[in-house]
């Protein structure tokens, strides 16, 4: 691992305004070789493996960004907050699908640790990009070709992915916040602003050497979480029963109102190059009558243009099948 | 090479040590502090060998940078009971013969130490999803099971 500085942004004193943070301030103005580290479970790790080791550490988990606030229908949540936190906290309780996107991802130790900050802009799983001595990887090595598609790529991606890179992004909660019309709050070099959930990450067929749209020394400062008037469910399909990344998952938060799809929002998970807004299958859904036809007839839309490799051939159907039982569940409507 | 002092209290004692910005928390305990009772098992998160308590809650110290120990509270499993007294987790994987090999135990106590003071379950399904982080590939989960529940009914005894 390179050697690295380490600088505490801890400046408590200066808390009310984030933006005089001296480490913030620096790590902004002069992000080149700076990184931030919140509960460091993919940033050590990827330094440890000597896959993206920065000259300077800005570390941000003691910054006082661990509030969670609910204010009418708006929860607001500090980017520090942990995974373990914010599934306990009473608004969330009974939110199924943030809920279990949480508590259904890593482990105890790890949600006590992993920051929901770090969560959405963890960076992707595929062992090629974490072995260092793999030479094809457009993610790490712009240009140098993509190892996983002809490799072993079970649980790579099959959308908004082509033969260039087919990284998953393997965040549970990201998807749940997809359905749920999140945004993020960030503190960068031109002040602040607010950004989409679905418009932070950017899909591996545009430019699969780039994770997100945060420009360099960005910081994510909060989760803007808008509380539905809708049920909701995450339901995540994986190899093993606990402790593993989806294979495919489907965060649905839907209101049936006279037997019609008054609202429906659907965030896919296992299956993208970034966290998967359906808007197809929402299209075929919305104001729809609902029906287990036209739930199979909108999952099989949103899998249409699937992109898959010989590992990865599996996962349209299963991806397919998650959704529509997903509706099923969450609408109550099962003929 | 960075090097930083970091305070930090181990099982009650204070130490302030110098460490290698790029030192793990593990590696810290195990050799600067010559507490070895904490096992690296894949040192990347996956198998829960390492867990510790940093502040009351577990957590796994291969991915937690010793600087980020600065200040807290650690404790591992020399600190939580003695052969003599031990804690009741401890009594209950001896009582129910919770492990072969043993590698994973360390891990698996101190989780389940942790666990007992969290909110929220009680049945042994719970128990196998909230103890998921910490692997046993000797296969003894029904006896952790059984452990974890039986230290949690002598507790509430
Ligand atoms: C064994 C294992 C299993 C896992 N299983 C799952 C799973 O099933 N589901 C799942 O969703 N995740 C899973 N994860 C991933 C885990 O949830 C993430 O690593 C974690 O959420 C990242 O949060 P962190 O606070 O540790 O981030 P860090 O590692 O500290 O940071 C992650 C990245 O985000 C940047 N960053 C962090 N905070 C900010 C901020 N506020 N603003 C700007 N940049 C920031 C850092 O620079 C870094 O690049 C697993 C991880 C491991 C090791
Ligand atoms: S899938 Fe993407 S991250 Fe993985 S090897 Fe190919 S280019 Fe790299
Ligand atoms: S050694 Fe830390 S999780 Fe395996
Ligand atoms: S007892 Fe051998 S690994 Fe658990």
């Amino acid at each position: 691992m390179r050697d690295f500085t380490y600088v505490l942004a801890d400046d408590v004193a200066s808390a009310g305004s984030l933006v005089h943070n001296d480490a913030v301030a620096r790590a902004v103005q002069t992000p080149d070789d700076v990184a931030y580290v919140a509960g460091g479970t993919t940033q050590y790790d990827l330094m440890r493996d000597g896959v993206w080791s920065p000259g300077t550490l800005v570390d941000i988990s003691r910054l006082p960004l661990a509030d969670i606030e609910v204010s009418d229908d708006l929860l607001v949540v500090g980017a520090a907050v942990t995974m373990a936190d914010l599934a306990r906290h009473p608004s969330v309780v009974d939110l199924d699908v943030l809920r279990d996107s949480l508590l259904l991802a890593a482990s105890p130790q790890l949600r006590t640790m992993a920051t929901v900050g770090g969560n959405v802009l963890q960076r992707t799983r595929c062992r090629y990009f974490r072995d260092p001595t793999v030479t094809q990887c457009n993610k790490r090595v712009p240009g140098s070709g993509c190892a996983a598609v002809e490799g072993t790529a079970r649980t790579h991606a099959v959308l908004g992915v082509d033969a260039g890179c087919i990284a998953v992004h393997a965040s549970d909660l990201a998807v749940a916040l997809v359905a749920l019309d999140a945004r993020v709050r960030t503190h960068g070099p031109h002040g602040g602003r607010t950004i989409s959930v679905t418009q932070l990450h950017v899909r591996a067929d545009e430019d699969p050497a780039r994770d997100n749209t945060l420009v360099a020394g960005e910081l994510i400062t909060h989760l803007e979480i808008p509380l539905p008037d809708a049920r909701s469910g995450y339901l995540k399909v994986r190899d093993r029963a606990s402790y593993e990344f989806a294979l495919t998952s489907a965060a649905v938060v839907a209101r049936v109102e006279d037997g019609v799809l008054a609202h429906v929002a659907i965030g896919l998970g296992g299956v993208g190059s970034v966290p998967w807004r359906a808007t197809r299958a929402e299209e075929v859904l919305r104001g729809q009558r609902a029906s287990l036809a036209l739930f199979e007839e909108a999952a099989a839309a949103e899998l249409a243009d699937a992109f898959t490799v010989p590992g990865t051939a599996f996962k349209p159907e299963l991806a397919r099948r998650t959704l529509v039982r997903q509706l099923r569940d969450v609408t109550e409507v099962t003929a | 090479m960075s090097r930083l002092s970091v305070d930090v209290t181990v099982n009650g004692e204070q130490h302030s040590v110098e460490v290698d910005t790029r030192r793990s928390l593990l590696d810290l305990l195990r050799e600067d502090l010559a507490l070895t009772g904490t096992q690296k098992g894949c040192d990347q998160g996956a198998c829960g060998a390492c867990t510790v308590h940093l502040d009351g809650q577990r957590r796994l110290s291969c991915l937690t940078m010793a600087v980020q120990a600065d200040g807290r509270e650690v404790t591992t499993i020399e600190g939580i009971g003695t052969p003599d007294d031990l804690h009741p987790v401890q009594q209950a994987f001896l009582d129910c013969d919770a492990f072969q090999c043993g590698a994973c135990t360390a891990g698996q106590v101190m989780s389940a130490a942790a666990l007992l003071d969290e909110e929220g379950w009680s049945t042994a399904d719970d128990v196998r999803e909230l103890m998921s982080g910490n692997l046993c590939r000797c296969g003894a989960y029904p006896r952790i099971v059984d452990a974890v529940l039986s230290a949690r009914t002598a507790r509430e005894a």
